[in-house]
């Protein structure tokens, strides 16, 4: 595949220069929000911060944090920093934790939200001609329409199938020979399934997908590779990252080295913090990041919290973009599990269950308290039918899965295996956790 | 020689059992024999019946995890003692049995033996010189 760059100028920029139209930006943010928003006024007048008090990008330090309950105690307009007749969209969360989370956008907001998904569209291979089937949902959540906005202004035909009705999404795939599908990595590798489950009727040959641009949940390298197995005929995905309170996707997504998802950093200043204390870290730490969406203007987001644990890496990349990039999100700051004590990510037990070719990529983990102390369980789907003549080659593997998990986590696991399609299927993202230790 | 053998990966959860065996009975197809084994988890399964092919069909089409394989079917006289000597003459040949399930017939002098060996020709060379009956698929299939 083709490395082209949509934006030369502004994802090639030397990082001096870069970095000063970051401050220049982030001043003149702050002098916004001082004068057209009630909330961040307020806020900053509190912390003492002024735009000339910002000297240098550190300086951003002086900002307090936002977050999500910001936006849920201002719900549904509080944070709006211009009149309602400017805003030209309105995105909202599903709320199933609480108020809905609300984002608008005025017209120029919605320019720069598409020319920062352009961008990332290019990135991942998209180019004009061609034909992209978008399979997030459209609706309220900002991944289907960001996607389509973006991919439509690089020239690419837009086919909005949205999420769901499988069997359709796959005719649409043969019959228009689609070339890339926006989706997420879940509903990627169940799309493949299903394709091969049909393969009687419609072989593999008959699909002309060649790449996809995956997100809304992350994927672990190990899934990827299992996907892009599935699929098969050189497949291949590519991951971007963003959420609503940050436009919706288009903060960042990788190149064809696909060695970090290269941030815009015109847009979007990044900081990777200490959940626990609220510190800035280090360049380089893992931490938790941070993001002030430097050119919106409708709801405006100074140094908001993702609550996503990752790290920054600022070294230049092959692909020649200067931007930083940053690792796949490693965790969420509130999905992390303690477990005996232990942090344990999801992600990590997947990357323990990839390779393993006797069940199938779909696993659900269960917590429980026994007594005092906690137990996990994960539950994964047997597929591989050659197992069943003898107990000792099931308990093999449960034994192999069990000792490959505890390698990676350092705890016990119980491994439980399930028949296939026993474990529930998401369109959206995937509900990995079943936590029954307060229940 | 041999006969087919269907085995079915099983949860350990109530229902499930009349769930799958629901399938079969609803493609038409007759169990001959069937023995399930389990763990405090998940069981297997497993089917003689008289549409092999058409069984592992359906299962698999229902989702679930299905293998057919050869087994061997054994007839032997019913009475006391009958079992032990068959036993005694595939053990005096070294051959390990895997897992086995018998039953009765109709015919009142005679009982069966499913079995799933090591190594089949083995097995069988024991067996026929003990003077046994190895069964073959249609004879099971039609009992």
């Amino acid at each position: 595949m083709e490395n082209r760059i949509f934006n030369k100028e502004m994802e090639c920029m030397p990082r001096k220069e870069l970095e000063a139209l970051q401050l220049e930006r982030l001043k003149a943010l702050v002098d916004y929000c001082e004068k057209n928003s009630e909330f961040y006024a307020k806020r900053l007048a509190a912390a003492g911060v002024t735009a000339d008090k910002i000297k240098c990008l550190s300086d951003i330090e002086y900002i307090p944090y936002t977050t999500k309950d910001d936006l849920r105690d201002t719900y549904p307009f509080g944070m709006l920093s211009v009149p309602r007749e400017k805003i030209v969209r309105i995105h909202a969360s599903s709320g199933t934790t609480g108020n809905p989370t609300v984002v608008a956008y005025t017209r120029e907001d919605m320019e720069h939200w598409t020319e920062q998904v352009a961008r990332l569209a290019v990135a991942a291979g998209a180019h004009e001609g061609t034909t992209v089937q978008i399979c997030f949902g459209y609706g309220m959540f900002t991944g289907a329409l960001g996607l389509h906005y973006g991919l439509e202004k690089i020239g690419a035909s837009v086919v909005p199938t949205s999420s769901g009705n499988t069997e359709k999404q796959l005719k649409f795939m043969r019959d228009f020979q689609t070339d890339a599908i926006v989706a997420t990595p879940s509903y990627c590798m169940y799309l493949a399934e299903a394709a091969h489950s049909m393969s009687d009727k419609y072989p593999m040959s008959s699909y002309n997908l060649k790449y996809g641009i995956l997100g809304s949940e992350g994927s672990t390298p190990e899934m990827r590779a299992e996907i892009e197995k599935h699929w098969g005929n050189g497949f291949f995905c590519t991951d971007n990252y963003g959420m609503s309170e940050l436009n919706g996707p288009g903060m960042s997504g990788e190149c064809l080295y696909r060695d970090g998802l290269h941030i815009n950093e015109d847009h979007f200043l990044c900081e990777i913090i200490d959940s626990a204390s609220g510190k800035v870290l280090e360049r380089g730490s893992t931490g938790e990041l941070v993001v002030t969406n430097l050119t919106k203007r409708g709801l405006p987001m100074l140094r908001y919290r993702t609550k996503d644990i990752t790290n920054l890496n600022y070294e230049p990349c092959k692909c020649g973009r200067t931007s930083a990039r940053m690792h796949k999100i490693i965790g969420r700051s509130d999905d992390m599990i303690k477990v005996r004590g232990v942090n344990v990510f999801p992600s990590q037990v997947e990357s323990a269950l990839i390779g393993f070719n006797e069940i199938s990529p779909n696993y659900l983990l269960v917590l429980r308290r026994e007594g005092y102390s906690d137990s996990m369980e994960v539950r994964v789907e047997l597929i591989d039918g050659g197992l069943l003549e003898n107990y000792g080659a099931l308990v093999a593997l449960q034994k192999r899965i069990h000792d490959n998990i505890k390698n990676i986590l350092g705890i016990e696991i119980k491994v439980t295996l399930v028949e296939p399609n026993s474990i529930e299927r998401f369109t959206g993202k995937a509900k990995r956790v079943l936590d029954l230790r307060n229940s | 020689m041999y006969i087919k053998q269907l085995s079915v990966f099983v949860e350990n959860k109530s229902g499930r059992l009349a769930e799958i065996t629901s399938i079969i009975a609803n493609a038409g197809i007759d169990i001959r024999a069937l023995s399930i084994a389990d763990t405090t988890d998940f069981g297997i399964l497993r089917l003689v019946v008289n549409k092999p092919d058409e069984a592992e069909q359906v299962l698999k089409a229902a989702g679930l995890t299905v293998s057919l394989t050869n087994v061997i079917a054994v007839g032997i006289p019913d009475r006391p003692g009958g079992f032990a000597e068959t036993m005694t003459a595939i053990a005096d040949k070294d051959v390990g049995v895997e897992y086995m399930y018998a039953f009765i017939s109709r015919d009142s002098d005679r009982a069966y033996l499913i079995m799933r060996v090591i190594d089949n020709e083995k097995a069988i060379s024991a067996l026929q010189a003990h003077g046994c009956d190895i069964l073959d698929g249609n004879s099971i299939y039609k009992l």
